[in-house]
């Protein structure tokens, strides 16, 4: 690919990310692209798995949705040949899980669990995540309240009122 | 009491007829403004912060009447890097309330009665009165959409009498959103040169340049000597209501000036020059609020000009300059109009200098929603003028 190419293909995913609804035919026209070309572009980069989906931002309090989450610290065990492959895959799997990542430090695996009640939670780990071979140890924290995801503050602050005019 | 109680050159001063329109604008319910000169970000949160922090540690006197010492060797280094120009700390640069201050201290460190004061226009509105407070002569030069509001050295040289001083300089320029190559620049360096002029260079929107790198002027050969380089932090690092810029230039005329601000100003508040020395630490916010701009920027002329406005392409600053002449309106007619019948705040060009007539300033300095929204408003407007 191009070099100029690829700043256009970084410029488009810096919009998307700011705002994944936008129109392709704003798109070219802030990269200075056709809109058939950022079409194709976005679609490439679908296929590619670069782009892994578009999703809003939800403030669950204030779509009084009640759900309960948690971070799960697990130790385990590695595998020969495997490492911690295998079982961050498995824990992967269940759509309880919305994130499974490899940590260093004290424990091995951050996953972060949802579920409808804190019992839920609770027993979706007993069962399915401590019970498995290669877990050694769990600790569960209970997420009691957001400040920020992905970038975005849930509570912004309050900006300042602007004049309408200034020379 | 005397019968005549304000100053003639004050009572000379243009300018009330408009006014009664910015008071309408400034007032207008859901209005969207297209006619703010100031970044909508709010600084940035490590600047933001780091002002605090000086606030809990203490930091509340007066500070050197040139600025903080830290301060002005921070900027030295930045000034040295992004251009090559070498200022000492000690002597050379001065720390100003605001580039406006920094200003006003340059016409009068250098302007003696009748001197005259070289400007182009469409420009910044304050240029014009500083030049009359300082007992100077504005002689305005006028750049056209031709030529792409740039100052041209033959334009120049055709105003320069025995009399002139200076030129003041202001690319990226307000209200056009114009820049100078570098050649451009050389070009008037000769006639500078050649005249034994001064110039006054007002770079305050120099970083947010958006094809090509911004030239410094001073930086030029030979131009060091002759330049006052003023900058400031309002514009790319979203500081504006900070009020902190800074001046720097020759010894002499440096320490002229700085003679003037211990008088009138003192120095400017501690609070922003500390709250400054966090900006200078780090470029990213700054940088990542100029690639927002320039999007908008591109959304901005693509806009205006599929609604029908003839738009020349700004290269900086973030204000693009369209033409209204098509619509047979005046430019405070077209402004007025639009005001009261679609509530989007646009400047009339002619604020600017009479040969910004038939021209209206369109700031991007608005969120693309708004920029979106004002377009819609504009072009149901546009259609009804035609109809």
């Amino acid at each position: 690919m191009k070099e100029k190419d690829r700043g256009k293909e970084e410029e488009i995913l810096k919009i998307l990310e700011d705002n994944a609804r936008i129109s392709d035919e704003e798109i070219a026209k802030m990269v200075g692209m056709e809109k058939e070309e950022v079409k194709q572009s976005i679609s490439e980069l679908e296929d590619r798995g670069v782009i892994k989906g578009y999703k809003a931002v939800i403030n669950p309090d204030k779509a009084g949705i009640e759900t309960v989450q948690a971070l799960i610290d697990v130790k385990v065990s590695s595998e020969r040949n495997a490492g911690y492959d295998n079982v961050a895959e498995r824990i992967s799997r269940f759509p309880e899980v919305k994130s499974v990542r490899l940590v260093s430090g004290e424990y091995d695996l951050s996953v972060l669990v949802e579920g409808n009640t804190m019992r839920e939670v609770a027993y979706f780990v007993a069962e399915k995540i401590s019970s498995l071979e290669q877990v050694r140890n769990t600790v569960t924290h209970f997420l009691l309240k957001s400040y920020k995801e992905n970038g975005k503050i849930y509570e912004e602050e309050e900006k300042g009122k602007r004049l309408a005019v200034t020379l | 009491m005397k019968s005549e109680i304000i100053a003639d050159r004050v009572k000379g001063l243009e300018g009330s007829g408009i006014r009664k329109f910015f008071d309408v604008a400034q007032q207008m319910e859901g209005a969207i403004s297209l006619g703010v000169g100031e970044p909508d970000f709010v600084t940035p949160w490590s600047i933001r912060e780091a002002c605090i922090f000086s606030l809990e540690k203490g930091y509340t006197s007066y500070t050197s009447n040139w600025g903080l010492l830290e301060l002005r060797e921070a900027l030295s280094d930045r000034v040295y890097k992004e251009s090559g120009v070498y200022y000492e700390p000690e002597g050379e640069i001065l720390i100003t309330t605001g580039v406006s201050e920094a200003f006003d201290l340059a016409l009068r460190a250098i302007v003696n009665p009748g001197d005259e004061i070289v400007l182009h226009e469409p420009s910044y509105v304050s240029y014009k009165p500083c030049t009359v407070f300082a007992a100077g002569t504005p002689v305005c030069v006028d750049t056209e959409i031709e030529d792409e509001f740039k100052l041209r050295a033959e334009k120049l040289k055709e105003k320069i009498t025995e009399h002139t001083k200076a030129v003041i300089l202001s690319y990226p320029n307000n209200p056009t959103g114009a820049t100078l190559s570098r050649k451009d620049l050389e070009e008037i360096a000769d006639v500078v040169n050649e005249h034994d002029l001064l110039v006054i260079s007002d770079e305050v929107y120099g970083k947010l340049t958006y094809e090509g790198k911004h030239t410094c002027f001073s930086s030029l050969n030979g131009m060091k000597e002759r330049t006052i380089l003023l900058n400031g932090f309002s514009k790319a690092y979203a500081m504006t209501g900070w009020r902190l810029g800074y001046a720097a230039g020759n010894k002499e005329i440096i320490e002229a000036m700085m003679k003037i601000h211990q008088y009138i100003m003192l120095c400017a508040p501690i609070t922003a020059q500390m709250a400054a020395m966090e900006a200078l630490r780090t470029n990213d916010e700054m940088e990542r609020m100029v690639s927002e701009y320039n999007r908008r920027r591109r959304l901005m002329v693509e806009g205006l000009r599929e609604i029908g406005l003839s738009c020349f392409e700004p290269k900086g600053a973030f204000y693009t300059f369209p033409s209204i002449e098509n619509t047979g309106l005046t430019s405070e007619e077209f402004a007025k109009r639009l005001l009261l019948e679609e509530r989007v705040v646009v400047i009339p060009g002619s604020v600017f200098g009479a040969c910004g007539e038939g021209f209206i300033r369109c700031a991007y300095a608005v969120s693309q929603y708004q920029i979106r929204e004002a377009l819609e408003r504009m072009e149901k407007f546009l259609e009804r003028l035609r109809i």
